[in-house]
């Protein structure tokens, strides 16, 4: 329970998506100017990648990884599938998104409305294939260990792109030298976001 | 195929010679289009892996731009976000391994980031508003423009934080050692993510202070 709780902190603060991978920053810089939009928006992500992180670890201990076919047949304990890993993690997300955008609207309608647009923008979001990915290089041992991972990063994208879109909102009162308005000081104000959070790096868990 | 163009379209008319300078400028994927950040600022600490990945990018946006430009009128709307992504996701798979094979330790450094190409949306950007609407030869050309234009901001970000974060260019030390002897240091907060935003940042200031009509209103 203990590493469980370890793996979630480290992956909201330390390893967090935005700030130490730049993951998912097409998204994070153009659905960042209002603080509602934003919420939505990290909501969802923290959703898809609690759900698809899980599947993918599934998909990988069972089908990908050098020898994990041997459930079917020892036979196959020399058969290495994970070139196929990029194609099969991007099916499996495209598909779940479609599954939960289905799932959501038929069950809950508030939240599909105000999730609406941003489920299907998610699919393309490099912050839930990345999650996949670091979970494949990093090697989780459980199940467990690859949800708490995901929630974990979601949690720490959605307050990554709640923070800015907070800050964006007063920044317009703000005198911004005029080539530097919009794009340009989003990143400058998102490096120094990112070295707040460097902080963060100190701690032992 | 090529030779029936010329007859309509010289090969590099000022239309699409336009399609493979803009991009380069006023018509930036990183600083303009706001496509490819996540890349963009993950590999750029060292000029090596960038243009390893730059080039990998060039690549995959030139065949796929081609690949989906050939199929666009047989591609079903409803469908087309699965197919474009097969398309990529098959080309990534092709470079990743090509890369393993002959460049076996900067495909160790750049880790997640080559999958990460696929979900990378200059692709996919140049597929929609492109490839999807264009004939073969000038989505070829936006391909490599695009991928192009992407490269120089990597290599300019990464040529920065590699001189000024480790005193080196492609691995080989510039700056002297008499620089260290009168108390020169390296900044080692150069290499470390935050730098590679504030540079982007400071790029995009000087290309909008020369190219006024690119000032956003807020």
């Amino acid at each position: 329970m203990q590493e469980l709780f370890n793996i979630f902190v480290k992956s909201i603060f330390v390893d967090n998506m935005v700030f130490a991978y730049f993951l998912g920053m097409c998204s994070y810089l153009a659905v960042s100017k209002t603080v509602n939009t934003s919420v939505g928006l990290g909501l969802a992500v923290i959703f898809v990648l609690g759900i698809t992180v899980p599947v993918d670890y599934l998909l990988n201990d069972y089908i990908l990884k050098p020898g994990a076919l041997v459930w079917l047949d020892p036979e196959f304990a020399d058969v290495d599938l994970s070139f196929l890993s990029f194609i099969l993690f991007i099916a499996i997300i495209a598909s779940m998104v479609q599954l939960v955008e289905m799932v959501v609207e038929k069950f809950s309608p508030a939240l599909y409305s105000s999730l609406g647009i941003f489920l299907p923008l998610i699919a393309v979001n490099c912050a839930i294939l990345g999650g996949s990915l670091f979970m494949q290089e990093r090697e989780y041992q459980s199940l467990a260990q690859a949800t708490s991972f995901g929630l974990g990063s979601g949690v720490g994208w959605f307050l990554a792109i709640v923070g800015i879109a907070a800050i964006r909102e007063k920044i317009r009162y703000s005198n911004v030298p005029g080539p530097l308005r919009g794009l340009g000081i989003t990143f400058i104000i998102t490096g120094l976001m990112g070295i707040a959070f460097m902080s963060f790096l100190g701690i032992k868990l | 195929m090529s030779t029936v163009k010329q007859e309509r379209e010289p090969l590099f008319s000022a239309k699409n010679r336009k399609l493979l300078t803009n991009p380069l400028n006023i018509d930036n994927p990183i600083t303009v289009q706001v496509l490819g950040i996540c890349s963009a600022l993950a590999v750029t600490a060292k000029i090596k892996p960038a243009f390893v990945m730059a080039l990998s990018v060039i690549v995959v946006t030139t065949f796929a731009n081609l690949i989906i430009s050939v199929m666009r009128n047989g591609i079903p709307p409803r469908i087309r976000i699965i197919v474009q992504l097969v398309v990529i996701a098959s080309l990534v798979i092709l470079v990743d391994q090509v890369l393993k094979a002959f460049v076996y330790d900067v495909s160790k450094q750049l880790s997640v980031f080559v999958g990460l190409i696929i979900t990378n949306c200059i692709i996919m950007g140049r597929l929609e508003a492109f490839a999807m609407g264009n004939k073969p030869w000038p989505s070829i050309l936006d391909g490599v423009g695009n991928g192009l234009g992407y490269g120089v901001i990597l290599l300019i970000v990464a040529f920065v934080r590699e001189l000024f974060g480790s005193g080196t260019i492609w691995g080989f030390h510039v700056i002297p050692e008499a620089f260290y002897e009168i108390g020169y240091k390296n900044n080692g907060f150069m290499i470390l993510p935050p730098m590679a935003l504030i540079i982007v940042g400071i790029i995009i200031w000087i290309q909008r202070s020369r190219n006024p009509e690119l000032i956003e209103e807020n």
